[in-house]
C-alpha cells in the first residue's frame, strides 16, 4: 500500500518536455525506453505523482502522450503512482485520459476561455473520473492579486460543484506561483499574494486542494541553483501552512529549510514575504556568494578591474557603463585579434550578453543598459574604420541577428519609447533602421522593402496613432508583406492590437510589446526556430483578448445623453460672480526663463520613462532602484544645468482669456465683453456612466462655466524649440543615452512650464487666487482652485478640439507649435489646454459614450459621423 | 428508477440481497453441442459457434430461461442477463459483431420475463434484472504483443462504442447495469462512459453496479490494481454497489472484500466462485463449503449483495440465502471526502 498521510505531495517534473530539455530530446527522438527510465527515476527518488507533459511545437502531443502512457501501463514500478496529465491542449488531455486506468489528475483547465468550454471540459473530466487542477486564470487573464486569485477559484468552485456536480474533493487549485525578485516592483508581492489566496481557498472552499509550479518563484535566479533551491525551500516553508498541498518539484533537489545558511535564508525570506523594499537588492548582494561551491567570491575593488585581462575589462566597462577606457581597451583587444570583427563577436558581444542576461533577469535596469549601449557604440565606432578597410579587402559584412525597422507613425511625434526599444535591440545584436517620427505608411513600407528588414516596429503615443497603425497593418496585408509587425507605445494595448490591428494584418505575426524589456524576447522568438509555436500562442492569446473585449463590452451600463444631462454638475449660478481676468485676448512669452521652470519639474514620470517605478524623491533612496535612479538623477541635473545655462532649447508660451457662456454641453466663446460676436465654440463630451444612486454628477467641461456669462482661458506652452536638432546630434554621435535623456528632460520642462504658467495665471493673469501658497508636491497633487484640461485627454478626449484652441491663440505663430494631421503637437515637448476658474471644478474622465451623444456631438460640430467616430473610437461604447 | 428497483433499494436497508449464481457453468452442464448453439437460424454460419453462450438467447432461449428460473426459485432477488459477451467486440470472435445488439436485447427480454413471472408469484419478494456487461476479450491497458508493451489492438473509443451498443439494446428492459468481472479498469471506465452516454441519449438512468476481479493470490486485477485502487478509479460512476467476483473462491477473496468494505461508501456486492478450479477446470466447493465461508462475511457485515460466480448452482445459492436471511446487512461506512488518487495503488492525502 502506498497510502500517503504525508502533508505535502511532491509531483515529479522531469517527465515534462517544457521542464526538462533531456526528456524533450528523448521524446522528439522517439527514444521512449530512456524516457521511461526518467519516469522511473522520478518515482524512485520520491515523486508521489508524476507530471507528464508533451506540449512542444516539435512533438505531436496526442500521439506522444498516448504512446508514453501506454508504455507506462506495463511498468508496474512506475505506474503504481498516480499520473498528472499535463497539457495546455484539451485534445492532449483527453488522449491521456483514454490511456490511464487509475484515477489521475488533469493539469489543467481554467475559465480563461469563459464558462462554456470550462463546464464542458469539467463534465467530461467528471465522466472520465479524474481530479483536476484549475488555474486561477479567467477571461481577464492570470490572477496576480490574492483577491483576484480567490475570486476566480471561488467562481470555478461554485460552477463545478453546483453546475457540474463535480466532487469538491477532486478540485485542485493552482493560484499561480509567479517569479519574485525580478526587479519589477509589482512582482514583489507575488508570493505573499499566493499565500493569502491559499488561506482563503482553504477557509472558504471545502475539500479543495492547492497545487503550484514551484520553480517559477525563483525564475529570476536561473543559473544559481543554490539560491533557487533556498527560495523553493523557504517558499514551501510558508506555503504549506497556508494550504499548499502539492507542488511540481524536482523531487531529488530540495534543500532542507534549516540547512540553508542563516544569512541567505533571512534574505530569501525577506524577498518571499516582501518584508522590506530593498529585499531584492539585498538578496542580489549575497546571491553570488552561494553560487556553485558556496565559497565567498572576492570583491573586485574599483580600480582593480584595470588589472584584469582585456576581455574582462571590456565586460566590466559594458556592465558598469564606463566609457573612460573603452577606446584604449578596444584598441588593445583589436591588436590582439586576427580581425576587428572578432572583437565585436568575442569580448564585446560576450559583455553585452552579460548585460542582456542581467537585464533579462531583473538585475540591471534600463538606464544602466542604455549606458552599456553607449559604451558598446563607442567601441564599435572605434572599430568601424578597421572593419571598413577590411571589408574593402574581403567584401564581408558585419554580424547581425536581424534587421528591424522602427518608426513613429504619421501624425505622431513621440519617440522616446521607440528610441529606448531601439537601443535595447541594438544591444542584442539587431540592426535598427530608425525612420524617426511622423512617418507615413507608404514610407515605412517602401523603406522596409528597400532595407529588406525582418520586422517592422510601430510606435505611437496619442490615440489617433492607433488608427494609423491599423492602416499600416492593412497596407502591409494588401502589399503582400510577410514579416512580423510589432506594436508599442503609451496608448497601444494588447486589446487594441488584438481587436483592431491583428485582424487587419494576418500575413504574419502582429505582436503587442508592453515595454522595452520585453522587446528582446519578442524579437528573439519571432526570428527564432520556434517562431511558429510562439506566433500560434500569440494568436490564441489575441483570440481570447478579442473574446474578452467583446464579452466585456456589453456589460458596461450607460445612461442616455438626456439622462446624463439631467444629472449634470451645477451650482447656484445666480449667486456666483465669475472672476474677471486681468486682460482679455492673448499674451505671448518668448525666450522664457528656463531656470524658473526647474522647480516645477515633476520627476516621478521622468523615472517612469526609464521604467524605474516609484515616487520621487523616495525612489532615490529605494533599495531596488536607488542606485540606478541616483545616477540617472545626477546625469539629468547635470544636463539640465547645461540646457538652462547654454539655452539648448527655447521655451515659449501663449495664453489668452475670453468672455464665454455655457451653451448646453458646449462653451460659446465671444470676441469681446460685448458678448455679441461668437469667436469660437468649444465642444464638450459628457460622462454617460450610470451614476444613479451614487449622488455624483455626469460631468462635462461646460458645467464649470456659468450660463449667465463667464470667462475661459487657453494656453499653449513649449520647451521643445531647438530640441530636434540637438537630439539628432546626440544620435548621430552614437550617444542614445544622452539623446533619450535630453528628450525626456524637455518633455518634463514642457510639463513644468504648463504648471508654472498655470500658477501665474491663477495668481496674476486671471488673478483669482493672488495669495495662493501651493508649492511643489501640492502643485503636483493639484491642490489649487481651477483646472487646465487638455483636448485629447480624459476630460475631453477629442483631439480635434485643439484646432479651435490653436486658432484663437494663434499658437503656431505665437509659440512656434504646429499641429500634425492627427492633431499631435510638434515639437512634442509642448502642452496646450483650457483654463477654468470655478473653485469647484475638478478633473474627470468622460469614459465610454453612447451613440446618442456621438450623433448629437456630430451635429454640434458639423462633422461627418464617420469622422467623429474615428476620432472618438477609443471611447465609443458600441 | 423502475418500481422493482425502488423495492430492492428499500429491502437492501433491511437484509442481504441475493444475487443469482453462474450462468456460464450452468449452461456448460447441459453439454450442448455445435448444433445446439447453431439452432435452425445459424446452420450455415461460416464460423464455429460452440461456446458462444450468449448466442443461446437466440438459439436455445428455453435453456437460458431455465437457468434463470432455477435461481429465482431458490430465492435470488437479482438475476443477470445472459449477455456477458454480447458486445460487438467480443462477438467478433464468432463473426457475429452485427448480431451483438440483438443477442443483448433478447437476453434482457428473457430475464425480464422470468423475473416478472416470479415477482407476480411472490409479490412480497420482487425480482430485478441486472444487465450483465462483461469485460470483453480485448483490453485497453495490456498489450497483446509481448514484444511491444505499448501496442494496443483496440482503443478507448472502440470499447466505449461497443459498450454503448450493448447497453442501448438492453436499457429499457433491465432494472440496473452490472459491469462485472472487470480485469482491466480502463475497459470498465469506457463502460461507465458508455452508460453515461446512453443515459444521456435515452433521457433516463439506471443504477450502476460494478464488480472487479482479483485474478490470483497476488491480490491484483489483471491490469495490476489493488482492490482499493480499483475502487478509487471507478468511484466517479457513483455506483449503487461495488464489489468483486470470479477467479477466486470466497476464502481467497475475503481480504479484498474486507478492504473494499472499509473503503467504499457504496453497497458491497460479492459473488465468488465455488472455490478455485481443479485440474479439470471444475469447481469443487459444495454448497455447504461455500456458504460456510460466506457466513463469516455475513457475520462480519462485509456485504450487502451476495451471489455466486463460476461453479455456483441453485443449490449453492439456496444454502447461502439460508444463512444470509438471518444476517444483518452491512451499514455504509462514512468516508470523509478528500482527494484520493490511484495508480496501481491507492494514494490519498490526509483529510
Amino acid at each position: 500500500m502506498n497510502t500517503s498521510t504525508t502533508q505535502f505531495i511532491n509531483i515529479g517534473e522531469r517527465t515534462n518536455v517544457a521542464g526538462s530539455a533531456r526528456f524533450k530530446k528523448l521524446i522528439v527522438n522517439g527514444d521512449f525506453d530512456k524516457a521511461l527510465a526518467v519516469a522511473r527515476q522520478q518515482v524512485e527518488s520520491g515523486a508521489q505523482i508524476i507530471d507528464i507533459n508533451m506540449d512542444d511545437g516539435l512533438i505531436d502531443g496526442e500521439a506522444a502522450m498516448t504512446r508514453f502512457l501506454q508504455l507506462l501501463a506495463s511498468e508496474p514500478d512506475i505506474s503504481r503512482v498516480p499520473i498528472m496529465i499535463d497539457s495546455s491542449k484539451w485534445s492532449v488531455i483527453e488522449a491521456g485520459l483514454k490511456c490511464v486506468q487509475g484515477k489521475s489528475v488533469v493539469n489543467s483547465i481554467s475559465l480563461k476561455e469563459g464558462e462554456e468550454p470550462f463546464l464542458e471540459q469539467a463534465r467530461k473530466l467528471r465522466d472520465y473520473g479524474a481530479a483536476t487542477v484549475i488555474m486561477a486564470f479567467d477571461e481577464q487573464g492570470q490572477a496576480e492579486t490574492a483577491d483576484h486569485k480567490f475570486e476566480i477559484c471561488e467562481r470555478a468552485y461554485n460552477l463545478l460543484v453546483d453546475k457540474v456536480g463535480f466532487p469538491p474533493e477532486d478540485i485542485i487549485f493552482d493560484p499561480n506561483i509567479f517569479a519574485v525578485a525580478t526587479g519589477i516592483e509589482e512582482h514583489n508581492d507575488y508570493a505573499v499574494a499566493f499565500f493569502n489566496a491559499c488561506k482563503r481557498i482553504k477557509a472558504n472552499l471545502p475539500h479543495a486542494r492547492i497545487s503550484g509550479g514551484l520553480s517559477n518563484v525563483s525564475f529570476a535566479f536561473r543559473g544559481n541553483n543554490p539560491v533557487r533551491e533556498a527560495m523553493h525551500s523557504v517558499f514551501l516553508y510558508h506555503a504549506i501552512p497556508a494550504g499548499l498541498d502539492m507542488a511540481i518539484v524536482n523531487a531529488g533537489q530540495l534543500t532542507i529549510y534549516d540547512d540553508i545558511p542563516k544569512e541567505l535564508r533571512e534574505r530569501v525570506e525577506d524577498v518571499i514575504l516582501n518584508r522590506r523594499a530593498d529585499a531584492t537588492d539585498r538578496l542580489l548582494d549575497v546571491a553570488e556568494k552561494y553560487r556553485g561551491d558556496g565559497k565567498v567570491k572576492a570583491q573586485v575593488s574599483d580600480t582593480k578591474w584595470r588589472d584584469a585581462p582585456v576581455s574582462k575589462r571590456l565586460e566590466h566597462a559594458l556592465v558598469r557603463g564606463i566609457t573612460e577606457f573603452i577606446v584604449k581597451d578596444t584598441e588593445e583587444a583589436r591588436q590582439g585579434s586576427e580581425r576587428p570583427l572578432h572583437v565585436i563577436e568575442g569580448p564585446l558581444m560576450d559583455g553585452m550578453n552579460v548585460v542582456g542576461d542581467l537585464f533579462g533577469s531583473g538585475k540591471m535596469f534600463l538606464p544602466q543598459v542604455v549606458k552599456s549601449a553607449r559604451v558598446m557604440k563607442a567601441a564599435v565606432a572605434h572599430l568601424m574604420p578597421y572593419m571598413e578597410a577590411e571589408k574593402e579587402e574581403l567584401g564581408t559584412a558585419g554580424q547581425s541577428n536581424g534587421k528591424i525597422l522602427m518608426a513613429t507613425v504619421k501624425g505622431d511625434v513621440h519617440d522616446i519609447g521607440k528610441n529606448i526599444v531601439g537601443v535595447v535591440l541594438q544591444c542584442n545584436g539587431y540592426d535598427i533602421v530608425d525612420l524617426g517620427v511622423m512617418v507615413p505608411a507608404e514610407k515605412i513600407l517602401a523603406e522596409a522593402k528597400a532595407h529588406n528588414v525582418d520586422m517592422i516596429g510601430l510606435s505611437g503615443l496619442i490615440t489617433p496613432s492607433l488608427d494609423e497603425m491599423v492602416f499600416v497593418g492593412q497596407e502591409m496585408q494588401r502589399l503582400g508583406f510577410d514579416i512580423p509587425l510589432l506594436i508599442g507605445g503609451a496608448t497601444t494595448s494588447k486589446t487594441h492590437t488584438a481587436v483592431k490591428i491583428e485582424p487587419a494584418y494576418q500575413a504574419d505575426a502582429t505582436v503587442y510589446v508592453t515595454d522595452a524589456s520585453r522587446a528582446v524576447g519578442v524579437v528573439g522568438a519571432l526570428l527564432g526556430d520556434d517562431k511558429d509555436s510562439y506566433t500560434g500562442k500569440i494568436k490564441d492569446e489575441y483570440v481570447k483578448a478579442r473574446k474578452a473585449h467583446f464579452a466585456g463590452q456589453s456589460k458596461k451600463s450607460r445612461v442616455s445623453l438626456e439622462a446624463a444631462r439631467d444629472n449634470a454638475w451645477t451650482t447656484d449660478w445666480a449667486s456666483y460672480t465669475p472672476p474677471r481676468p486681468s486682460f482679455l485676448g492673448t499674451k505671448n512669452f518668448v525666450n522664457y526663463d528656463l531656470a524658473a521652470l526647474r522647480d516645477f519639474i515633476d520627476w516621478t514620470p521622468f523615472f517612469a520613462t526609464w521604467e524605474l517605478k516609484g515616487r520621487y524623491p523616495a525612489i532615490l533612496e529605494s533599495e531596488a532602484y536607488g542606485e540606478a535612479a541616483r545616477d540617472l538623477f545626477y546625469d539629468a541635473n547635470a544636463m539640465l544645468d547645461k540646457i538652462i545655462s547654454e539655452n539648448w532649447v527655447e521655451a515659449r508660451a501663449v495664453i489668452g482669456f475670453w468672455p464665454c457662456e455655457q451653451n448646453g454641453d458646449d462653451i460659446r466663446v465671444f470676441t469681446d465683453e460685448s458678448r455679441s460676436e461668437e469667436l469660437t465654440m468649444f465642444h464638450g463630451l459628457r460622462q454617460q456612466i450610470d451614476k444613479s444612486g451614487k449622488g455624483r454628477p455626469n460631468y462635462c467641461l461646460s458645467d464649470y462655466v456659468s450660463p449667465n456669462g463667464d470667462y475661459i482661458g487657453g494656453f499653449c506652452v513649449t520647451a521643445g524649440l531647438g530640441e530636434a536638432g540637438r537630439a539628432q546630434g546626440f544620435k548621430e554621435a552614437g550617444d542614445d543615452y544622452n539623446a533619450i535623456l535630453f528628450q525626456a528632460l524637455t518633455d518634463r520642462l514642457a510639463e513644468a512650464f504648463a504648471e508654472h504658467m498655470h500658477k501665474r495665471v491663477r495668481m496674476e493673469f486671471w488673478g483669482y487666487a493672488p495669495d495662493e501658497t501651493a508649492v511643489g508636491d501640492d502643485l503636483i497633487a493639484e491642490k489649487y482652485a481651477g483646472i487646465r484640461p487638455a483636448p485629447g485627454y480624459p476630460a475631453q478626449p477629442d483631439h480635434t478640439e485643439k484646432a479651435a484652441l490653436f486658432r484663437i491663440l494663434d499658437a503656431t505663430e505665437a509659440a512656434g507649435v504646429t499641429l500634425t494631421q492627427s492633431f499631435a503637437m510638434h515639437p512634442a515637448s509642448s502642452v496646450s489646454g483650457l483654463y477654468f476658474s470655478h473653485p469647484d471644478s475638478v478633473y474627470f474622465g468622460v469614459g465610454k459614450i453612447e451613440k446618442d451623444q456621438v450623433k448629437d456631438y456630430t451635429a454640434r460640430k458639423d462633422m461627418d459621423l464617420a469622422d467623429v467616430e474615428r476620432w472618438l473610437a477609443p471611447i465609443l461604447n458600441y | 428508477m423502475t418500481k422493482v428497483w425502488t423495492q430492492i433499494e428499500t429491502a437492501i436497508g433491511e437484509r442481504i440481497i441475493m444475487l443469482d449464481g453462474a450462468m456460464g457453468t450452468m449452461l456448460q452442464q447441459l453439454s450442448l453441442g455445435e448444433a445446439d448453439f447453431r439452432g435452425a437460424r445459424f446452420v450455415d454460419w461460416p464460423s464455429p459457434l460452440k461456446g458462444n453462450n450468449d448466442l443461446l438467447c437466440l438459439t436455445k432461449p428455453e435453456a437460458v430461461a431455465a437457468v434463470h428460473n432455477g435461481f429465482l426459485e431458490v430465492g435470488a432477488d437479482l438475476i443477470e442477463t445472459n449477455s456477458f459477451n454480447a458486445t460487438s467486440i467480443s462477438q467478433a470472435d464468432y463473426d457475429m459483431q452485427d448480431l451483438a445488439p440483438e443477442i443483448a436485447r433478447t437476453s434482457a427480454q428473457i430475464a425480464r420475463d422470468c423475473a416478472d413471472e416470479w415477482s407476480a408469484k411472490t409479490p412480497e419478494k420482487p425480482r430485478a434484472v441486472l444487465a450483465s456487461i462483461g469485460p470483453m476479450n480485448k483490453t485497453l491497458s495490456i498489450s497483446p504483443k509481448v514484444e511491444d508493451p505499448g501496442f494496443r489492438d483496440v482503443s478507448f473509443d472502440d470499447v466505449r462504442q461497443s459498450y454503448e451498443g450493448q447497453i442501448h439494446a438492453m436499457i429499457d428492459l433491465v432494472d440496473a447495469l452490472l459491469i462485472e468481472t472487470v480485469f482491466d479498469t480502463l475497459n470498465c471506465k469506457a463502460a461507465i462512459m458508455a452508460a453515461r452516454n446512453v443515459f444521456q441519449e435515452v433521457g433516463y438512468e439506471r443504477p450502476i453496479l460494478i464488480s472487479g476481479t482479483i485474478t490470483d493470490r497476488s491480490g491484483r486485477t489483471l491490469s495490476g490494481q489493488t482492490a482499493e485502487a480499483f475502487w478509487l478509479s471507478i468511484a466517479h460512476a457513483r455506483p449503487f454497489a461495488v464489489g468483486l467476483n470470479c477467479a477466486l473462491g470466497a476464502e481467497e477473496m475475503r481480504p479484498h472484500i474486507a478492504a473494499l468494505s472499509k473503503a467504499a461508501p457504496a453497497h458491497i456486492i460479492a459473488f465468488p466462485n465455488a472455490g478455485l478450479p481443479n485440474a479439470f477446470g471444475e469447481y469443487d466447493e459444495t454448497p455447504a463449503d461455500m456458504s460456510g465461508h460466506l457466513s463469516d462475511w455475513i457475520d462480519n457485515r462485509f456485504v450487502n449483495i451476495l451471489g455466486g460466480c463460476c461453479g455456483s448452482t441453485p443449490a449453492h445459492i439456496k444454502a447461502i440465502a439460508a444463512y444470509a436471511q438471518k444476517g444483518t446487512p452491512r451499514a455504509l461506512p462514512e468516508i470523509k471526502p478528500t482527494l484520493r488518487l490511484a495508480g496501481l495503488e491507492p494514494f490519498d492525502i490526509a483529510v
